[in-house]
This record gives C-alpha cells, structure tokens and sequence, in this order.
C-alpha cells in the first residue's frame, strides 16, 4: 500500500489510499493491528521484565527437579484435558445442534454455564463432596468439566451456520448418521473443534485452578511463588516466557494440523432447515450422559453454594453492595466483550479471507494471552500505563482493555469458524452486483458470522464476569465487582456470605448464554413454509 | 445509504466511548489536583503550626482482610473527617504495584498482612519515617528498627489437629519433631503461603542451617502440600491430614463459619520459645510519595491508637492488638502466656533465604 501511495504521490495520496474499495481493507488492517498492539503490550512488558532478572537466578529457578515434575504435571494436565473436552464439547454440540434432543433450548444455556462457575466455587463443591479427591485424574475430571465448554460453544456455533445440505447428501448416498458425522460434518466443524482445542490446551497452560482445586500443582504454580514470596517480579516474567514459548509450540503445532485442509469452505449458507437426526435407541443414553455433565459440572458446585447459603455462619445477603457489585460486573463484562469482539473480527477476517504470513502471524498472536496468567497480563498493562499513560491507569477502561487483551483469544475462536464457513462466493455475488464492499460486508457477510459473533461475546462476557487477578489489580480505586466480593469474603473463611456472589456471577453468565441460545437455534423456528413454495417451483 | 447511517452510529458510540474515556481520565485528573492542593496547604500548615489537622481524602492500598479494614477505615474517618479510599488485593500484587507506580503512586498508606513486603519495599526506600509518637505505642520489637513501618497487629503460629485422629498426648511439644517418621502422611503444609517462610527462618535462626535443611527434607517427605492455609485447616477438620501448620486465626474463623457443631478439630500450641511458636506481625506504613502525608499519618497514628487498637481486638478477625495496651476481646489464648521464639523481624527480612531453601529442596 505504501508503494500505491509513492505511485500517486501527486494527489494527495492518503486520500487516494482512503477512497473507494480500499477503505474496507484498510480498516480491516488497522483493526488487527490494533488488536497486535494490545497483545503485544504484556509480552513487551514481559520480555522487558525477563531481561532484569539474571541468567544464573533463571538457570537456578529452571533447571530443578521440581521444575521439570511441573512442567510434565502441566503437559499431561494439558494433553488429556483437551482430548476430553473435544470429545464432550463435539459430542454435546452435535446433541444439540442435529439431534431431536428434547429440551434443546435449555440444554444450550446449561452447557456453556460451567464457564460462570470460579474456580473457587467448583474446589468448594468437590472438597465438600470428597475431600479426598486430588492427583492428575481428579485435575483431569474437573478442569475438563470447566472448560468443555471452550469447545462446546464455537463448534455450536459452526453447527448452527452449518448448511446441512452436504449432509443429507451424504445420507441421500447411503451413509448411515454415524458415517455422515464422522465424514461431513466433522470436516465442516474441525476449524471450531480445532481452535476450542486450542484455548483449552492454551488455557491449562496457565492453569492454577487444579492446584487450588485438586492440590495439583503445575508449571504456574513456581511463577506464582516468585511473585508472592519472592517478591521477584522479573523472575516470574522470566518464567513465564516458559509459557509463552510452550504457546507458540501449541500454536504452530496447531497450524500445521490446519494447514493442509485449512478451509472447509462449502455449502450455500443459505436459510433452511436442518434436518435433525433422530436418535431413536440412543436417546436414553444421550439424555443420560448430558445430565450426567450437568450434575458434575454445575450440580456439584452449584449445590455447595446452596449449602453455604442455607448452613455458612457468616450471614449477609447485602443487598445494596451485591447489586452494585453485580451491575459493576454485567457493564464490564459487556463493554469486554463488545471490544473483544470488535477487536478479534478483523484478525480472523483477514486470516480467513487473506491468509498471508502477516496476518496468519497476528492472528497467531491473538491466542497468547491465553497462555498467559492473568496476572501477567495484567501487570503489563500497570507498567504501560503508569510509564506512558498515566491518566488511563485505574480507570474503567484499562480494566476493559485487559480483559480484551485477555480473552481475544476466545473472541478469534468464537468467530474463526463462522468466518471461515461465511461462503466468499456470496459476497463475490454482492459485489457483481454493484454493492460496495462494505454494504456486501454487512448485509451478506455480517448475517452469515451472526452465531460467531455471539459465540465470541458470549464467551468473552462470561469470562469476564468471573475473572479476578487482572480486576483486582487493575480497577479503579473503591469499584467492586462480584469477583472481588467474592474473593474478600472467601480470603476470610466466610463461605455464607461469598456464595450470594458466586450465585449472582452464575446468574449473570446465564444471560448471554440464553440469548445465545436464542439466537442459535432461531432457525429451528424458521416457520417451514416459506421454504416450500420455492422447493415446489424447482 | 444504510452504510453510511450504521457507520456514523459507530462513530458516534466510539466518540462517545472515548468521551467517557477523557471524563474518567479528566476526573482522575482533577482528584489528583485536588490532593496536591490539600498537601500544599497541610505543607504550610506544617510550616504555621506544629500539629497540622489531617484533612481531605487518603487511599489505602490494603492487603489485610477487608472486614476489619473496612471497620478501622470507617472510625477513622468518623474521628477525622478524612476520606479514606480503599483498594484491597493480595499484600504481594499490592507491593508490586506501589514498586512499579513508583513516584506516581496513587497510594498515600499501605497496610499489610506479613512484614516482609514492607521490608521488600523498605529496601527500594519507597517508605516515609514515622513519628517516635507513633511508633511509641507499639512494643519496639514489633515494628522496623529503621522506624518507617509498624505492627499492628499478629497472629501466633500453631499445629492445627483432627480430634479424632490424634490425641492431644501425641501431640510434639517441638515443631522440629513433625519431621519424624511418625509424621508421614499425616502431616499438612502450605509452604507458598507467606506464614510458612517465618517458620523456616526461625528454625535457621535458632538451629543452624543444617538443621533446618533436614528438618525441611523431613516435612517434604511427610506433608501433603496445600494452596493455601485456608484449604489447609477445612482439610485437617475432614481428616484429610492429621495436623497442619497454621496460624492461629485460620481455625476460629473455620469454626465460625462452619459452626461448633461441624468442628472435629482444635488448636495446640508448641512449647515456649519453640520455632513453631511464633508471631506474625501484620504492619503498616506510609508511602514517601503520599501526596497528602499529614492525613496518611495520622491513619497509621489511629491504626496503633487506642480506638484503632479496639477495633482489631473485638473484630472477627481473632488477631491479637499489638498497640496502647489493648488486650484481645475474643477468647483466645492470652498474649501473655504464648512465649513466642526470641526470633526478631528483622531476622525474618524479606524472607528470600528461606524461599531459597524451599526451591533447592523442592518444596516450591
């Protein structure tokens, strides 16, 4: 583009380069590089950091025994846990998404909710239930329980924009439902199977969850004994570049599975009816093992909280804090969500639909903070804007930018596989027609990424509204959220008094899950006429 | 047409995001004015009279339990009219925090549950002296001998034990004997909690390095290590450890909450002048940068006060007053009768030596 500008230097070239079929791109371009700038503000402060802490500190941190045990605790943590939530996040999806499934609607906001579930709340109701309950196959049930829905929701939403036509083709051609899962619509979902992989395996990466919950301990556990008592905050920096290259190795580990079918990019896209799969005899089973997810993964964490609210000895129900706290939550969370989402459509846009180094590499980029503590995270954004702006620092909106900075990855997930799906050909249609690219934009391509979108900010708000390191750290002076509540209450042993907060914090979660539901599955509700009139004329 | 409508809708709300960005900024902006212009006049206050009258608005970066906080900040300002604004986090991410914020931070008094990150930030100089007024109602030994930080409030280190899994004859007069064969499996710690460092320093301290060294290989080989001391006293009440080390305040708060009936657990305290009988001190200080030091002062003056002291020692927190005189209200074991180890602060330092220990030994 800069040579473009050089050849037309004549005419005001920065006009030139703005008018017309370039403006598109050009915003698409500067949205991604914004969303590269952000992340790369923690990993500069991470790298800056690294650098003040010396070699022989680093070779006499890193090179231990207990070292190694840790970082094999987090690969294997890491390796069972994504298999598994693959398996449950692909096999509930499918469920609810194909299936004549009863109670499809309700299913969908139960399935996403362990997501609003804090760590804290999931250990309570498992220490309640069996105190005994620790070591790697305990890690492996509960984290899995947590995050299957990481896989759960962008493979739903790939399924809901899916066009099912090639799969009644298949059946048409007398593959049986199974062979029809297993040969079509798994290749139509993998980019979604593949990237909520992805977050999860990113995700345990920087896991602390399973020691608190399970004393599982893992490689975060040596970043967070040099932040808190070593006081070493260049020597958890430095071991945290541990994460970030174990990320880039899942990362490109990731793109070359890709890599050879990168873009499954079939079917018409247009409106029509899915044809649900009867399940007949597996029915009962089906129904059997959803419920049983919903027991584990909500039942159990829900029920100590229902516990602590009936039995807990600190008694409060404060109830001008707790709403305060409660609507501090929602408007973040929201506002996270919305920049989050704004911030990750032109990086997976542009990855899709122009895949170059350049913006494979941003997009790339996009998933690193998914390996990062967020405490990392965090602490990167305290020392840019105490350095360089000042005014920003505690204010309610660097708290949003880190929770963008932060969950993005979900963001590019929740939308990667609707992007790759929207059929360019519609959009090439659009242009024949004499729409200009942004009109196409959000006419054609805008309603073909809807579940994307919703999927990303889905995921995003619920993250956020349970996130608590980088809150703590970085809201402004006296502003609470449920989160933080939560954690004052629980720091002091008070369980009665916190559960009101984690209730709420689920409570909250569950609307953007229901809308999302809402909106996926809205074209069950396509009233069936308006299609027949055009099948009988054809 | 439709375009054009829906991108000047966006503009609108990014203009109008970046608006409430500026009036958050702006507003930041003015506070900090403000406060610069209460200390420019409490500074020639200073220069008129000799005992300035603490006025306008403090912020405490707060890394102690935020119920007592809370009470202690709400009788201060009541007694002084001043503003306190609180921020709570971890005492660690806090001390962080204040070291990177540097001459610009908001804070004015950072108060603290353990002494070591006042020590920590005692070494890069960040902390203002305080007035031997001040620091003379708290016993010398609880407070820094550089005079710029001072105890509040501690905490006696103690062996948490499951009533039915042991009984109290069995129990080690000595924290040095849980490194017995007997211990194994019995045992919990919480080596990354910060309560756990002081006990190592005092066992160096007191017996030698080697000593500690083996006496540290014994717990590794007999402890079940928990995240934090919380978890650590739930889990020895459901018998999932035998004994655990604790401080004292863990299981009356877990009592509390949990209610009598539930508690099949009680508190032992090691001999006199063990290295398993120790205070934790909880500390306070005022920040060199505090753009309002006349009010950030007279908080720390209050913390250690009479009234402030009351406070503490009704709370639920079950910490023991360390100032004025003032004798703990709930029904703990008495100050007096808990002979802790001749083991000072400044011997804990800033508690790297015994997390070094710990690494190379693999407990953390």
């Amino acid at each position: 583009m800069q040579t473009a500008a050089s050849i037309d230097a004549s005419v005001r070239p920065w006009a030139r380069l703005w008018s017309g079929r370039r403006r598109w791109p050009l915003l698409a371009t500067g949205g991604s590089l914004l969303a590269a700038g952000l992340v790369l503000l923690p990993l500069f402060f991470l790298v800056l950091q690294a650098q003040q802490s010396g070699w022989d500190q680093i070779e006499r941190l890193l090179l231990r025994h207990t070292v190694a045990v840790l970082l094999w605790n987090t690969v294997r943590l890491a390796f069972l846990c994504t298999l598994l939530c693959a398996l449950i996040g692909v096999g509930a999806a499918w469920c609810v998404q194909r299936t004549t499934l009863p109670g499809r609607r309700l299913w969908s906001v139960l399935l996403v909710l362990p997501l609003g579930i804090p760590d804290f709340v999931v250990s309570f109701g498992w220490v309640s239930l069996r105190p005994s309950l620790h070591g790697y196959l305990a890690a492996v049930m509960i984290m899995t329980l947590s995050l299957y829905p990481l896989v759960y929701l962008p493979v739903a939403a790939s399924l809901a924009r899916q066009d099912a036509v090639l799969s009644e083709v298949g059946r048409s051609l007398g593959l049986g439902p199974w062979r029809v899962f297993l040969r079509v619509t798994l290749r139509q979902i993998w980019p979604a199977v593949l990237g909520g992989c992805l977050l999860v395996t990113l995700g345990l990466l920087a896991e602390y969850g399973a020691f608190e919950i399970v004393r599982y301990q893992t490689f975060t556990v040596a970043i967070f004994t040099e932040f808190k008592l070593g006081f070493d905050t260049a020597a958890a920096c430095a071991l945290s570049l541990v994460l970030v290259l174990m990320g880039i190795v899942v990362l490109a580990g990731e793109l070359a599975v890709t890599g050879r079918g990168r873009i499954t990019r079939s079917g018409a896209g247009a409106r029509r009816i899915v044809t649900r799969v009867a399940l007949g005899r597996w029915l009962i089973p089906a129904l059997a093992m959803l419920s049983a997810l919903a027991v584990l993964a909500l039942g159990v964490p829900l029920g100590s909280l229902v516990y602590w609210l009936i039995h807990g000895g600190s008694s409060t129900l404060p109830p001008a804090s707790i709403l305060t706290a409660a609507s501090h939550t929602a408007g973040l969370s929201a506002g996270a969500a919305a920049l989050a989402t704004a911030l990750a459509l032109p990086v997976s846009w542009l990855a899709a639909r122009h895949p170059n180094r350049y913006t494979l590499l941003i997009e790339r980029l996009a998933y690193l903070p998914q390996a990062l503590p967020g405490l990392v995270v965090g602490l990167g954004l305290v020392f840019f804007s105490v350095h360089y702006l000042f005014s920003l620092y505690q204010s309610t909106l660097l708290l949003i930018v880190a929770y963008a900075v932060l969950f993005l990855p979900l963001a590019v997930i929740g939308l990667r596989a609707s992007v790759l799906n929207a059929p360019q050909r519609l959009e090439e249609a659009g242009r024949s027609l004499g729409r200009r690219p942004a009109s196409v934009w959000l006419r054609v391509t805008l309603p073909l990424i809807a579940p994307g979108l919703a999927a990303a900010f889905a995921l995003v708000f619920i993250s956020s509204a349970t996130e608590l390191t980088a809150t703590l750290l970085l809201r402004p002076t006296g502003v609470n959220t449920l989160a933080t509540q939560f954690w004052v209450y629980t720091g002091n042993l008070s369980y009665g008094a916190a559960a009101p907060y984690a209730a709420l914090m689920v409570a909250v979660s569950a609307i953007p899950a229901y809308l999302l539901s809402r909106r996926m599955t809205t074209l069950d509700q396509t009233p069936a006429p308006r299609q027949m009139p055009t099948l009988e004329h054809t | 047409m439709r375009f054009r409508r829906v991108a000047s809708i966006g503009l609108a709300a990014i203009a109008g995001l970046a608006l409430a960005a500026c009036g958050s900024s702006g507003k930041s902006t003015t506070s900090a004015h403000t406060s610069t212009a209460t200390t420019s006049t409490s500074n020639t206050a200073t220069s008129g009279t000799s005992s300035p009258k603490p006025s306008g608005t403090i912020t405490l970066y707060n890394g102690q339990h935020e119920q007592t906080t809370a009470l202690l900040v709400a009788a201060f300002e009541k007694q002084t009219g001043v503003k306190v604004k609180v921020r709570s986090d971890g005492e660690d991410v806090l001390g962080s925090q204040i070291v990177q914020e540097g001459a610009n931070s908001p804070a004015d008094v950072f108060y603290t549950e353990n002494t070591p990150v006042l020590e920590h930030l005692q070494q890069q100089s960040l902390l203002a002296p305080l007035p031997a007024s001040t620091l003379a109602a708290v016993p010398s030994q609880y407070s820094s001998p550089q005079k710029d930080w001072i105890g509040a409030s501690a905490r006696a280190s103690a062996l948490v034990y499951n009533t039915k899994l042991i009984s109290p004859a069995a129990l080690p007069s000595s924290m040095l004997a849980l490194a017995g064969p007997q211990w194994k499996d019995k045992l919990g710690i919480s080596p990354g909690e910060t309560d756990f460092q002081p006990l190592v320093s005092a066992v160096t301290k007191l017996d030698g390095s080697a000593k500690a060294t083996a006496w540290l290989r014994g717990l590794k080989a007999n402890s079940k290590i928990y995240p934090d001391n919380e978890a650590l006293v739930a889990q020895v009440n459901n018998g999932q450890s035998a004994v655990g080390l604790i401080n004292h305040y863990y299981w009356y708060r877990l009592r509390d909450e949990v209610g009598t009936a539930k508690i099949h657990s009680a508190l032992h305290y090691f001999a006199p002048n063990d290295p398993g009988n120790l205070l934790n001190v909880a500390g306070a200080a005022v920040l060199k940068t505090s753009a309002n030091p006349t009010a950030a002062q007279a908080f720390v003056e209050f913390l250690v006060s009479k009234a402030g002291q009351d406070v503490i020692a009704s709370s639920e927190s079950y910490e023991y007053p360390l100032g004025s005189g003032v004798l703990t209200k709930k029904p703990l074991r008495p100050f007096d009768q808990l002979h802790p180890a001749p083991v000072s602060l400044t011997d804990l330092g800033d508690g790297s030596a015994p997390l070094q220990l710990e690494q190379q030994l693999g407990l953390l």
